[in-house]
């Protein structure tokens, strides 16, 4: 048995002896390492993957999809975006490198947006925060975290702002699940049924002023995002006040297992898979979060093009009929066996117990019950395509269906 | 969990267990854990040859596919059939009813060459120190 594989479909490697010491840490490293966690390279980070503590991924999956779960995410990126001497300047600038309208954001408000190359192709999907009038925090992924600072500094250097990388001030704990509500209330002041999804506000957490509260997540379940300072001794305290809180609605702690067939029961975009350097906005189905006619943006006449010159790829949702579970980067065949396409994530989907997975093929394979194969192991396994996203949790109101982290 | 003593492991964490020219094989309670819940396994059917050191199937937990290599080489008598519908027993029971494949040994040399009970943990407990170093 190989188990260095372990996790591949993640862009994870177990952590080997040579580079546990080169990887990226979080506050809570040491915290999960006494939690016995399993423990991966993800992008740089030595993250936790799965608890057996607490009953492993599918335990974890379901707790989150049917109580709370809490998570470490501080490895992801935090860059602040103000306004210079002049009132405008970070709304020009966040509305130049992103696809989606800022301008439509409150004070308190935030939207699922995304970095874009002038080919219309993704540098990297990000939440936008409106801290303030002229004050803007966007939430980025770990793996890509220098790249986009580089690439924000470089594309806002003609305008009035200031851009401060703020990633490492953080740590960031997602409490997440339908129960998720009631747990962060025991810990903060804001009134949380006030706080709508994609709204986040400013309260005392575990006691600490003013801290960054946010009504989003990556799991399809209602949840929240919190940001503490990223001492050990304080996140740690916040983690196990969490915990402590949780306990009544049997909490667990998750790792980056179940956050990824969370997020993919979901439909949500993981850099690196659904969405990339090579992928464009109308590929991979963000037209939603693309506002056109907003005014100009990076990326946006390629997107004009592209979209003139009609869809090549499109995503979709794959439901296995064959016994066999599609991976990333596993091809995909049309009846005559030609290679129409490719997998970008799958797995097993231990809420609806089948093996699902999201793959990009020509705009003629995608209608619901499209049968097409995926080759495993050398072998064509019977797949069909399917409505997505595969989970949708039942809501009291309509919210947005967002492909946020 | 204990490592039977009357066992013989591999570095690629698989367990062999023989009775004259018959053995079982199946992964380890090491493999298992690293793996996660198992969710699907792979296997030859009766009367497959398998080969020493070559993979003759798949174990899939949620998260990652794995290999199995063989210890040593021979004919596949038996698949554990219990195994489809509940692949999880790899869980359970790694090395009882989580059994994979039963075979009649070709050749048992090379099988002293693989590591008993006592070398096995010392592997592990040396690759879990490199791991959290």
């Amino acid at each position: 048995m190989l188990v260095s594989v372990s996790a591949r479909a993640m862009g994870m490697d177990s952590a080997t002896t040579s580079e546990t010491s080169s990887l990226r840490k979080t506050a809570l490293n040491a915290l999960h390492r006494r939690l016995g966690a399993k423990m991966v390279n993800f992008g740089g980070w030595d993250m936790p993957v799965e608890y057996p503590s607490s009953g492993g991924l599918i335990a974890e999956h379901k707790a989150v999809r049917g109580n709370v779960g809490v998570f470490d995410v501080s490895h992801m990126g935090d860059i602040r975006i103000r306004s210079g001497k002049k009132p405008g300047g970070a709304l020009e600038a966040v509305q130049h490198i992103t696809m989606n309208d800022a301008s439509r954001l409150a004070i308190g408000q935030a939207q699922y947006s995304a970095m874009l190359y002038p080919e219309g192709t993704f540098v990297d999907d990000v939440i936008v925060h409106r801290l303030g009038e002229d004050d803007y925090l966007l939430v980025i992924n770990a793996g890509t975290r220098e790249k986009d600072i580089n690439w924000v500094r470089e594309n806002t250097r003609g305008i009035d702002c200031v851009v401060e990388d703020l990633s490492d001030a953080y740590s960031q704990l997602a409490i997440q699940g339908p129960r998720a509500a009631e747990v962060v209330q025991k810990l903060t002041d804001a009134e949380l049924s006030g706080l709508k999804v994609y709204w986040f506000t400013h309260a005392t957490v575990c006691g600490l002023k003013n801290r960054l509260l946010a009504r989003t997540g990556y799991t399809g379940e209602d949840g929240f995002e919190i940001y503490v300072p990223s001492d050990p001794a304080t996140s740690e305290r916040v983690w196990n006040q969490v915990i402590e809180a949780g306990r009544e609605f049997a909490i667990v702690p998750c790792g980056l297992g179940a956050r990824n067939t969370l997020r993919l029961e979901s439909k949500m975009a993981l850099y690196g898979h659904e969405i990339s350097d090579k992928i464009n906005v109308w590929e991979a189905g963000l037209e939603r979060y693309c506002k056109m006619e907003k005014g100009d943006f990076i990326g946006r006449a390629a997107l004009e093009r592209s979209k003139a010159a009609g869809l090549k790829r499109t995503l979709v949702g794959l439901e296995m009929i064959d016994r066999g579970i599609a991976r990333d980067e596993y091809c995909c065949s049309n009846g005559a066996g030609e290679h129409i396409g490719v997998v970008t994530s799958g797995s097993p989907s231990p809420t609806l117990g089948k093996n699902i997975a999201l793959a990009y093929v020509p705009p003629t394979y995608s209608a619901a019950g499209t049968i097409l194969y995926v080759e495993i192991r050398g072998q064509n396994y019977k797949a069909q395509v399917v409505r997505t996203p595969f989970y949708k949790r039942q809501k009291k109101a309509a919210a947005p269906q967002a492909s946020g982290r | 969990m204990a490592y039977p003593k009357s066992y013989r492991y591999t570095k690629e964490h698989e367990w062999i267990e023989m009775k004259g020219d018959l053995a079982t094989i199946g992964i380890t309670d090491h493999a298992q854990h690293e793996l996660g819940d198992v969710v699907f396994v792979e296997l030859p059917k009766p009367g497959a040859k398998i080969e020493a050191g070559k993979s003759f199937g798949t174990v899939e937990s949620v998260k990652a596919v794995s290999e199995i290599y063989a210890p040593a080489s021979g004919e596949v008598i038996e698949a554990n059939g219990e195994l489809q519908n509940k692949p999880e027993t790899i869980n359970n029971a790694p090395h009882g009813a989580g059994w994979l494949i039963k075979v009649r040994l070709t050749n048992a040399k090379g099988i002293s060459d693989l590591m008993d009970a006592a070398a096995y943990e010392a592997y592990i407990a040396e690759k879990g120190k490199e791991t959290s170093a």
